[in-house]
């Protein structure tokens, strides 16, 4: 689990030094992913940089693609591109464009309106189910992806169609782009919700690499249910003074603080 | 028409194991076959359209063809961005079939009618679309739908549409028919109401008026070959759709005009005004309130031409 650390670290790093160089937003929800992202790509995921487009391998959409330098950053580190494309995000010229893309080898879907990726990683179970496949679906969402009706209408869908190879990931921060989403549109209980709507449902600290390696490791929770694992996270952990903060969706660190607030995360 | 597009898609279906259908509970009549053919290839996702669209994006990115269907503007303007971000921008091989096109389901009122369609989907870049005017136009365009590897957007018509064309047609995406050869002017239609421009041009016929009747039955890729030629071989150009004046049939085809610079000496547009068509009552009877009836289409071809009845 040490791996998975370390790459949730350089995570981290590549998201801070990424948005700054972009002056860019969105930092806090790369941040708050960094585990999840970790442990999926170093232990659930069944990928193969060397061969993409293998055809069983398991999906993973970012339904969140605001996140996507977090994602790239994994990319990097796991051989799916070079290294150096991230010095070409979100600029002229560019490599790396601010939203998710397809374009990019290991991305399976492009995204960045929200509630997009869940009814596409249903279509992929229902897909994987005709081809008599066992690869999985992996879709991570965000708070306010789980405003989206859009997103209501698959949950329903994919319990009616008892999709067991689907699971859906919350990175439940609890911040969306105007406030505290208890403010918004509060979710809770979303757990109980969700069972409530045929799903089963776990949660975790979503910074805790066991536990989430764990819960993941276990999917289907239960046999002929969509399974959703809501992450407990802190929006910007990692960055002291932006955690927690609604800020942090919108601010990048700037030039001055860089090197300490790399250094706190043990860059 | 939407019986002709059910049967055909069924028996092409027989063959080809890759297409699914994604409902959003709308079909009631005509679906039925498929679902009880191929369960395992049809799915009705309930009162959802924005679900629908995501679902046969993920399907066809799987590599097989996934077809949504339902009335009017449910399966695009509803879920317009699925469309957009989902299918476009992926390539995926979903096809979205209305039913219904125009004013098609005349008095169930505006919320029913599709009249700004073409001007919407035309606009977002990767896709095929397509009108097909009577039951041989829409075999012809099932069986291109599904050997078009792409975004494909099948605009189809209700039922009891009168045949345009007399029998089976040589049937190619972005290719015109020819459906009658005349000298005076060209009359450009897309859709069923090219019944209405037949009938318009018998009418003229006798007053030694000869029209030249052009099915367009590809809005997206034009056939610019077709619009240049008739500017070149006859008068002028007349098009006629069952859609908003604007960015429709009458639209494309003015742009390659513009583009091209093959200035037709006389040009155009009949279609509904740009407004909410409110005005109650059958596809016939709105066409008529709007000019769009043959005696309509006959008035406004004669005016263009300077002529009197």
């Amino acid at each position: 689990m040490e791996r998975c650390k370390e790459i949730a670290k350089q995570v981290r790093i590549d998201s801070i030094k990424m948005t700054n160089s972009a002056h860019s937003g969105h930092v806090g929800s790369m941040l708050s992913m960094a585990e999840i992202i970790a442990v999926l790509y170093e232990k659930i995921l069944r990928v193969d940089p060397k061969n993409p487009d293998w055809e069983d391998r398991d999906r993973f959409i970012l339904s969140k693609g605001h996140a996507a330098a977090a994602v790239y950053s994994v990319l990097a580190q796991k051989g799916f591109i070079p290294q150096d494309w991230l010095k070409r995000y979100y600029c002229d010229d560019g490599k790396l464009m601010g939203h998710i893309s397809h374009k990019v080898p290991g991305v399976e879907f492009s995204t960045g309106s929200l509630g997009h990726g869940l009814p596409v990683a249903v279509g992929m179970a229902i897909a994987a189910r005709y081809a008599g496949s066992n690869r999985r679906i992996f879709c991570l969402a965000s708070d306010g992806d789980m405003n989206e009706g859009s997103t209501w209408e698959a949950i329903m869908f994919a319990s009616q169609e008892h999709l067991d190879n689907l699971v859906l990931i919350v990175d439940y921060n609890k911040i969306q782009a105007l406030g505290f989403s208890k403010d918004i549109e509060d979710l809770t209980p979303l757990g109980e919700r969700m069972e409530l709507f045929g799903w089963s449902a776990r949660r975790v600290n979503g910074h805790d690499v066991e536990a989430l390696n764990d819960a993941l490791k276990q999917v289907p929770f239960a046999k002929g249910k969509p399974s959703i694992l809501i992450c407990d996270t802190v929006k910007c952990k990692g960055i002291d003074y932006m955690e927690n903060t609604v800020e942090s969706h919108y601010r990048f660190v700037p030039d001055e603080k860089l090197e300490e607030v790399i250094a706190k995360i043990g860059g | 028409m939407r019986a002709v597009f059910n049967k055909t898609l069924l028996e092409i279906a027989k063959k080809d194991k890759r297409i699914h259908m994604v409902l959003a509970d709308i079909g009631f009549g005509e679906i039925e076959p498929f679902r009880d053919t191929f369960p395992e290839r049809y799915y009705n996702v309930g009162v959802a359209e924005q679900n629908m669209t995501g679902v046969a994006c993920g399907i066809a990115m799987e590599g097989n063809i996934a077809v949504t269907y339902s009335i009017a503007n449910f399966p695009t303007l509803r879920c317009l961005e699925q469309i957009r971000n989902d299918v476009c921008y992926h390539d995926a091989n979903v096809k979205i079939v209305i039913i219904g096109g125009g004013v098609s389901y005349g008095a169930l009122g505006m919320s029913h009618h599709s009249t700004e369609d073409l001007a919407i989907m035309r606009a977002l870049p990767n896709i095929v679309i397509e009108v097909p005017c009577d039951n041989n136009e829409a075999i012809g365009a099932t069986y291109a739908m599904i050997e078009h590897n792409g975004p494909f957007y099948y605009r189809c018509g209700y039922k009891g549409e009168k045949d345009i064309h007399s029998g089976p047609v040589d049937f190619k995406i972005g290719k015109a028919i020819t459906v009658r050869e005349g000298s005076d002017i060209t009359l450009m239609f897309c859709g069923p109401i090219g019944s209405e421009v037949v009938e318009a041009a018998d009418m003229l016929e006798k007053e030694g008026v000869s029209c030249r009747i052009v099915s367009m039955h590809t809005i997206k890729p034009i056939d610019k070959d077709a619009i240049v030629d008739a500017a070149k071989k006859t008068g002028g150009i007349i098009t006629v759709e069952e859609h908003n004046l604007m960015g429709g049939l009458g639209g494309a085809v003015s742009e390659v005009i513009c583009d091209t610079g093959a200035y037709p000496k006389v040009f155009k547009r009949l279609a509904l005004p740009d407004v909410n068509v409110c005005k109650i009552g059958g596809q016939k009877w709105i066409r008529d309130q709007y000019g769009l009836q043959a005696r309509g289409i006959a008035d406004s071809i004669r005016e263009a031409l300077g002529k009197r009845k």
